[in-house]
This record gives structure tokens, C-alpha cells and sequence, in this order.
């Protein structure tokens, strides 16, 4: 697919892009440790890092966010002072956020032309970025009608527009953070088409991600970034995913999961045409019907979106049912009047939300105070009318080590902790309950890939010790290699099951985009 | 977005509102010097006149004893998310309990009584408080407009009652019967008397020993019980609250009701203890005060303790500036009092940032100081 690999690397052509020392400090943190990165004119480059590793304070001072306390950034061999987003737009450079920067119910060519309309009358600027924006359409086979409603449109669609806003601006050099998080493997596909155009017409691509898959698939050339250094620049095609993981690491890591067959017993859930609506009466759960058996995981896949935190939600008792119901071990805990998020976790449920910040703890609280948030009645905690403080923080400092929470220290606030640690306590919290069910959501979003494997290998060993877990995930890569059955979630609906050893990438992504099961099968062995 | 260092304790609760406080008095002080008067001499004056003499002791400390528990009340409900500003309102109508108690059960003897009193206040307080508490809680409608509004009912009301119902035949004042000598609050200088010490006499009576026990109360129950828990998970991250099981309009009523019941405890320092008997306005904005005394404090017992000391002070103190220097008019002390509220309270994190920066160049310096 990609055979024009990285022509400039022998140091004929001008780099698009040359970093030379960058450095960069918050505080006590030491984001970016003298950083020099050359990216090479017409290639497409992967930036690959775990969380907090430096890749995005990198590209936010490569695109005037922040300065660098030292070192130089050339562009075109040319010394620049990049001291806000102007002076990145002005030599040339694009960025397309991971959150997108749109204004919802404006159109694709209103969204386009923000901030550059061109005079006070917009009429003028308006047939101008029309021309315009139908031959940068035509160029980049970027098909979008410039009158539909940005918030009408798909997400893949929406980032299109972001692509275009920065096309629009004569970007030369395209950033991309984390482009893929959204989209569905198909709709992934698509943005890496688009990639290889605009590299075949000569444009420069920088492409930030944690997904080895995609810098595989889609990049010319590689850095990898670890702790706030650049280790290793690598041709892609000279690299592979496990070098990868190991530079951006530092160890060797385990990127297959290693587990046994499942031996599926009991059913303990049993869920029957449940429906969910939100608070505005949107029904985001649609008669969805299915079970999780004791020793097995059951994954639910989908594009983020499309009624699994809801589900999830409803499942651990934070949202109510609308219709149908929901059985525990035989026992009716359909949720809603009568059941709640104590009542459930009474009856053996744990449950690990998919946004910890959000939910699964409160940030500003000491970790011992967080490692009791939902057993704060536990009789264990209790002297007399008082919270035994002694006794949780014993409780607390048994998680730590059980899970390996550094550092290990009970009175640190939560806020303090990084992102693997807290979900490493929130895991903590809930299995060594030894709860019947487990509800899991997204366990290792944000998380290292150290962690990662950490996490993974605690939640086969919950099945393999008997024990129920139903898993919602966006990653497809987890879902595939943690469930025994895979249940695919689409407009709320659950459009079919896949046995995961039956599964691959092409069928899920199909089914995700909601093309039924059986056509997605046939389709795929047709290809 | 820059990462900073966390300032330590003393920095965050001993020193950023001691600099507040100083900047509070350096504008104070420009005020004083535009109106043609010394400033370190109305300094000398206010400090004087708060802790000079004896007498002046029990004047500080008797309207500190007021600010400890309307402190207390704004502090409970912040801790559970909730800007309570009806302290005012929820004090006055507590003061209507203890009132109604002690003229209609006399007979009882004073331990029960003071027993009776307390709940009677509480009751009252956390009733006045319940229906804003509802609306929020069930109702969504907002708890700082509600008290406000609820302030304004319950002024409305007492009035009504005090002239039309309350006030004894004959009477031409709109306050309540006095209550019977037995039932009120004993003065410390009558204890230290009956102990064999002479002290000053002063407003200063048993209720503020209470605010002292109260204070630990309340520590004891924000940090060391379950509720004290569940309502701080509900006030900093109501999500995951409900996620664990605390379901949050149920700890916005708990929380609003302890509120009241603590800013009603100031009914049993005023009726009880000094005015004996119910007047119009006793509470005499000590509710609106104590958002910036808990605010002062860090919405800490102990915190509280320190700001409501201050602004006893500056009360007492205030008092006696306005007697010494005819040109200072109580309006003025008033203003030296907001000005320290706007400062210490509404302004109170304007230096942080900047102390924060300077902390973590110190640290840094010092961490590389220790690694070289």
C-alpha cells in the first residue's frame, strides 16, 4: 500500500518539519526532555507514546499552545517563532483535534470559513470558500456537501470538515491527534485513504496515536516517545507492533493476551428486552436481551455512542429501566424503584465505570476515601458510629500492594495518582469484593500499556475463578482478546452475537455500522 | 494547564488568608487615611477595643459565638455541593422554636429545658431549611435562590407573629414576653462568680462552651462518619455518588437540614442566653456573615473557629472605633468589615495562583538544590 517510505530519510530533501532540543517543563514535570524529531516532506509520520509521554505537549507547542522553555522548531529548513496558532496556520501547519472544534449548527462551509471569512460582507467570502472548497473536495476526494449541517453529520464526516477547515487555511503539514478514537474500524479505513491522498499530493502528515495497528497500517515513518524523551525513529516497514511496544514501554510486553478455553456454568445475569431512555427521554437502550454465565466474559463491542454506557449504567443500577427486565441469579433486580447501585452491590455486582473521573471516584479525595466509595457501610469500616480510619486505610494499603497501586500511599489524593493507578485502585475496590457479576467498562482507556496487560490478565482471572463479567469496550483489539462472546451494539440495539473465536475486525466493524450479522458474514466471504 | 506543586497545609489555610486579611486592612487603611484619620491609631483602637480590657474579651467572644454556628451551617451544606445563604432566615425561625419553648413550657426545669431549647431551635431551623432543601432536591429549583427567598418569608413572618400574636397584651414593642429568669442561659461571669472569680460582666454566656462542642460535632461528623462521607462524595462529584449507591437529593436534604439546625443554634446565644426574649431582626445579618467566616476557614471547624474569632473582633472592636472617633460613623466600620469580607471571602483566591507559582520555583529550586 505504501511504497514511497520516507524518501527524505537519507537527508536529501528538506525535512517539512525539524525539531531541534525542544524542552519543555510544567512545574516539576519534565514533558518534553530535549526533543529533536525530523519529518520528511510528503510522508506520512506516526507519533506513538504512551499517555503522559510527552506527544501531545509536543504537538501543542509545535502548534503555538505552549512554548518551549528551550530548543528551535524549523519549518521547510526555515527557523520560525511559533508563539500561537496564527503563526502555525501562517507557515503552513493544520491541526485536527481529537475533540473537534465545530460549531454544531452552522454548515460545512460556515464551519470552514470561521475566523478567515474574508471582509465584513460575508456574501463575497462566502462564493469565494465555495470555488475553493469544491476544488480542495475534488483534490483530496474529500466528498461532503458544504450546506449540510455539521451536527447533523457522522462523526467520520464531521472530521473530514476539521481536515478541510485546515486544508482551507493552505495547511501544508496536517496534525492529527488520536483521529481514530471515534470512528469506526471502516470509517478508520476511510481516514487513512484520505491520508495516502493528501500525501500523494505532496502534503506532510504527522499522526498521533497509542494504536500500534494504525501506525502499522497507515505511516511512512515512527517515533516513539517514552517519559517525555524521543527514543527511536524507525521506517515503519522496518519495525513491528511488539519492537514498538517494547521501545514505548521500556520492557518487553505481553501483546497477546494468554488465556484457556472458558468453562462456562450457571447463567447469573439474564437480561430480557431491557430498555434504557435518557434524562430527555431519548431511548438510548433498545430491547436488548441476552445473558452472561458464570466463568465466562461476555464483551460488548460498538462505536462509542451507541447505548453501551447506558446499558452499563442501567445494569449497575445508576439508570432506570424503562421496559423489561433484569435477572440476577434468578432474582428479579430490574433497576429502577427498589434497586439501586447499593442494593445491586449488596446482591454481589461490582461495577467499573467506563469514565473514572466522572464516576468511579472523586478526584479530591485521599485514596483510602476512594478506595471505600460504594462499601463506605461496610461493617468492616465501622467503630461504632465513627468510619474506622485505621481499618480502611489497612483495607487501602492491601488493594495498593494486591494491585500493584504506586505509589502505595493511602493519604495521597486521587488527583495525584496517574491514570493506570487510579483505575488500578478502582479495580482493586471492586474485584477484591469477590462480587458474582462484574461490570467492566472501558478498564484500560487512558491506561498504560503495562497496565494494560495488568488489568487484563485480573479480569481472566475473575471468569477463571467462576465468576460472571460483562465487558464494554471500544477498543475492538480488547474486546477480541479478553470476551468469550461478543455481543455487537448499534443505535441502542444489540444486532447480533459473534463468538469471539469466530470474530474478526472486518465483521465486527460491520456490524457496528449496523449492516446485520448474517449480510456482514456473507460480505465477508465474499472479500 | 501547567502542572504545579500542591501547597502545603500552613501555606493553604495559615498564610494565604493572613495575607487576604492584610491586603483587607491596607485598603481599609486608605479608606481611613481619605477620610483625614490615622490609620495605625484606628488600628490601635480596634485592636483595644476587641481585646483591651476584660469586658471587651466577652464582647469578642460572645459575637464570635454567633459566627461559629452560622460558619458551621454555611460550611456543612458547601461540603455537600450547596451554597446555603439562609442561615439568616433558618436562625430566625429557630429562634421562634426556643422562644416558644421556653414561654410555654416554664415549668420545666433548666437541664431539661436547655435540652428542649436545643432541639425546639433544631427543629425549627432544619424545618425552615427542609422546604428549600426539597425543591432542590427533587424539584431542581436552585437552593441560593430559594433561601434567599426563604430569608424574606421567614422576616415576613416573624413580624406578623411578633405583632399580632407574640407581643403581650399591652405592649407597644414588637418582641415576644420575656422568658422566665430560670430558664436563661447562665453569663460566664456569673459561673466564674459562682466560682469564686470576679470577671467583667458581658453578654458572653454558656452557649459559646456549646459552639465550642458543636464545632467538634461537626468535625468529628464531616470527616469520621459514614453521612459526613456520603455528603462530601455528593458535594464534590455527584455522579459518582449516585454510582455508588448515595443517592444525592437524599444527602442535599440531609446536609440543608443539619445547616439549619446549626444556624439556629445562634437563637440559643441571643434569646436564650443574652436578649431573653424574641426580637425583630436578632439575627442581625450573623447569617450572611458566616458565608464569609466559612469561607475564611476552608469551611473548617477549626478554620471557622479563627474567622468567626476575627470577626468578633472586628465587631467588638468596630463598636468601640465608631464610640472613640465620632468621624469614623458605624457606617464606616461597616465598610472595613465588607471590605474584609470581599477580601477574605469573595476575593479569597485571588493570590493563590500567584503564590502557587512562587511555592513551586522555591520547591523546584530546592528539590535541584538537593539533587546537586
Amino acid at each position: 500500500m505504501h511504497q514511497m517510505h520516507g524518501a527524505g530519510v537519507t537527508g536529501a530533501v528538506q525535512p517539512a518539519i525539524e525539531l531541534r532540543g525542544i524542552d519543555k517543563r510544567f512545574g516539576a514535570v519534565h514533558a518534553n526532555k530535549e526533543i529533536d524529531l525530523k519529518i520528511d516532506k510528503g510522508t506520512i509520520h506516526g507519533i506513538v507514546g504512551e499517555n503522559g509521554a510527552g506527544k501531545s505537549t509536543l504537538m501543542s507547542i509545535l502548534y503555538g499552545f505552549y512554548q518551549a522553555d528551550g530548543g528551535t522548531i524549523h519549518v521547510d529548513g526555515k527557523l520560525c517563532d511559533i508563539k500561537g496558532s496564527e503563526d502555525a496556520i501562517a507557515v503552513g501547519i493544520g491541526m485536527v483535534h481529537q475533540h473537534f472544534m465545530l460549531v454544531e449548527t452552522f454548515s460545512v462551509l460556515e464551519n470552514v470559513i470561521l475566523g478567515v471569512e474574508g471582509g465584513a460582507v460575508l456574501r463575497d467570502g462566502v462564493d469565494k470558500a465555495r470555488e475553493e472548497l469544491r476544488r480542495l473536495e475534488s483534490e483530496y476526494s474529500l466528498d461532503i456537501d458544504p450546506d449540510a449541517t455539521v451536527g447533523d453529520l457522522s462523526v467520520g464526516l464531521q472530521q473530514r470538515v476539521e481536515i478541510l477547515k485546515a486544508l482551507y487555511r493552505g495547511a501544508e503539514i496536517l496534525i492529527l491527534d488520536e483521529p481514530t478514537g471515534v470512528l469506526t474500524p471502516q470509517e478508520a479505513d476511510h481516514l487513512f485513504r484520505i491520508l495516502d491522498t493528501l500525501k500523494e499530493q505532496g502534503k506532510t502528515v504527522v499522526l498521533i496515536t497509542h494504536k500500534l495497528r494504525e501506525i502499522m497500517a497507515a505511516t511512512d515513518n515512527v517515533s516513539v516517545m517514552r517519559q517525555g524523551a524521543m527514543v527511536a525513529h524507525r521506517k515503519t516497514a522496518e519495525t513491528s507492533p511488539e519492537e514498538l511496544s517494547e521501545l514505548m514501554v521500556g520492557r518487553r510486553v505481553l501483546l497477546r493476551l494468554e488465556k484457556g478455553e472458558a468453562n462456562p456454568a450457571a447463567t447469573v445475569l439474564n437480561v430480557d428486552n431491557l430498555c434504557v431512555d435518557n434524562a430527555q427521554g431519548v431511548r438510548k437502550v433498545k430491547h436488548a436481551t441476552f445473558n452472561v454465565r458464570a466463568g465466562e466474559i461476555v464483551g460488548i463491542a460498538g462505536v462509542s455512542g451507541n447505548g453501551q454506557s447506558e446499558l452499563l449504567e442501567a445494569l449497575g443500577g445508576i439508570r432506570s429501566a424503562s421496559e423489561g427486565t433484569v435477572e440476577l441469579n434468578g432474582q428479579d433486580v430490574t433497576p429502577g424503584k427498589g434497586v439501586d447501585a447499593a442494593e445491586l452491590r449488596r446482591r454481589g455486582v461490582a461495577h467499573v465505570p467506563e469514565d473514572r473521573h466522572r464516576m468511579a471516584m472523586v478526584t479530591a479525595f485521599s485514596a483510602k476515601e476512594a478506595a471505600i466509595l460504594g462499601y463506605e457501610d461496610d461493617p468492616a469500616y465501622q467503630k461504632g458510629v465513627l468510619l474506622d480510619w485505621n481499618a480502611i486505610s489497612d483495607a487501602t494499603a492491601n488493594m495498593m500492594s494486591e494491585f500493584d497501586v504506586r505509589p502505595d500511599n493511602p493519604d495521597l489524593k486521587a488527583a495525584n495518582f496517574s491514570g493506570g493507578n487510579q483505575q488500578k485502585l478502582v479495580l482493586a475496590r471492586e474485584i477484591m469484593r469477590d462480587p458474582e457479576l462484574l461490570l467492566v467498562g472501558q478498564p484500560t482507556r487512558g491506561v498504560d500499556i503495562g497496565a494494560i496487560e495488568f488489568i487484563h490478565k485480573r479480569i481472566v482471572a475473575m471468569r477463571d475463578a467462576g465468576k460472571a463479567v460483562l465487558l464494554v469496550s471500544v477498543e475492538l483489539d480488547e474486546i477480541m482478546s479478553l470476551a468469550d462472546r461478543i455481543l455487537v451494539m448499534c443505535d441502542g440495539a444489540i444486532i447480533g452475537e459473534v463468538a469471539a473465536s469466530e470474530a474478526n475486525e472486518r465483521v465486527l466493524g460491520l456490524m457496528m455500522a449496523g449492516v446485520d450479522p448474517n449480510e456482514a458474514k456473507a460480505a465477508e466471504g465474499q472479500a | 494547564m501547567s502542572k504545579t506543586v500542591e501547597l502545603p497545609r500552613w501555606i493553604d489555610v495559615g498564610a494565604l488568608p493572613l495575607l487576604n486579611l492584610l491586603l483587607a486592612l491596607v485598603v481599609s487603611g486608605l479608606v481611613v487615611l481619605a477620610i483625614g484619620e490615622n490609620p495605625v491609631e484606628v488600628v490601635e483602637i480596634l485592636l483595644y477595643g476587641a481585646f483591651g480590657y476584660e469586658e471587651a474579651w466577652g464582647y469578642t467572644l460572645y459575637y464570635t459565638t454567633n459566627f461559629i454556628f452560622t460558619g458551621l451551617a454555611f460550611a456543612i451544606a458547601f461540603h455537600c455541593g450547596l451554597f446555603n445563604i439562609g442561615a439568616e432566615g433558618q436562625a430566625y425561625v429557630g429562634g421562634l422554636g426556643v422562644t416558644l419553648a421556653a414561654l410555654y413550657l416554664d415549668f420545666l426545669p433548666f437541664p431539661i429545658m436547655l435540652v428542649v431549647a436545643m432541639l425546639a431551635a433544631m427543629i425549627f431551623g432544619a424545618a425552615w431549611a427542609y422546604i428549600p432543601a426539597y425543591l432542590q432536591a427533587r424539584r431542581g429549583s436552585h437552593v441560593v435562590i430559594t433561601t434567599i427567598m426563604f430569608n424574606f418569608i421567614a422576616s415576613s413572618l416573624m413580624v406578623y407573629l411578633l405583632v399580632n400574636v407574640l407581643r403581650p397584651e399591652g405592649s407597644m414593642t414588637p418582641e415576644s414576653e420575656q422568658i422566665a429568669e430560670h430558664l436563661r442561659l447562665p453569663f460566664i461571669h456569673d459561673i466564674a462568680a459562682a466560682l469564686g472569680i470576679k470577671m467583667a460582666s458581658s453578654p458572653l454566656n454558656l452557649s459559646f462552651v456549646y459552639a465550642i462542642v458543636i464545632s467538634v460535632m461537626v468535625w468529628l461528623f464531616i470527616w469520621h462518619t459514614r453521612w459526613g462521607y456520603a455528603i462530601r462524595t455528593v458535594g464534590a462529584n455527584a455522579v459518582a455518588a449516585t454510582y455508588a449507591g448515595i443517592e444525592p437529593g437524599r444527602f442535599i436534604i440531609i446536609a440543608m437540614m443539619i445547616s439549619g439546625a446549626l444556624s439556629s443554634f445562634m437563637a440559643l446565644n441571643e434569646v436564650m442566653g443574652v436578649q431573653h426574649r424574641l426580637l425583630i431582626d436578632f439575627t442581625a445579618g450573623y447569617g450572611f456573615v458566616g458565608i464569609a467566616v466559612a469561607l475564611m476557614g476552608r469551611n473548617h471547624p477549626f478554620g471557622i473557629f479563627l474567622a468567626a474569632l476575627l470577626f468578633g473582633m472586628l465587631y467588638q472592636g468596630g463598636a468601640e472605633l465608631s464610640f472613640e472617633i465620632p468621624t469614623i460613623s458605624n457606617d464606616m466600620v461597616v465598610v472595613i468589615q465588607g471590605l474584609v469580607i470581599l477580601f477574605t471571602g469573595a476575593m479569597e483566591h485571588m493570590f493563590r495562583p500567584r503564590v502557587t507559582k512562587i511555592y513551586t520555583a522555591w520547591r523546584l529550586r530546592q528539590d535541584a538544590g538537593e539533587a546537586a
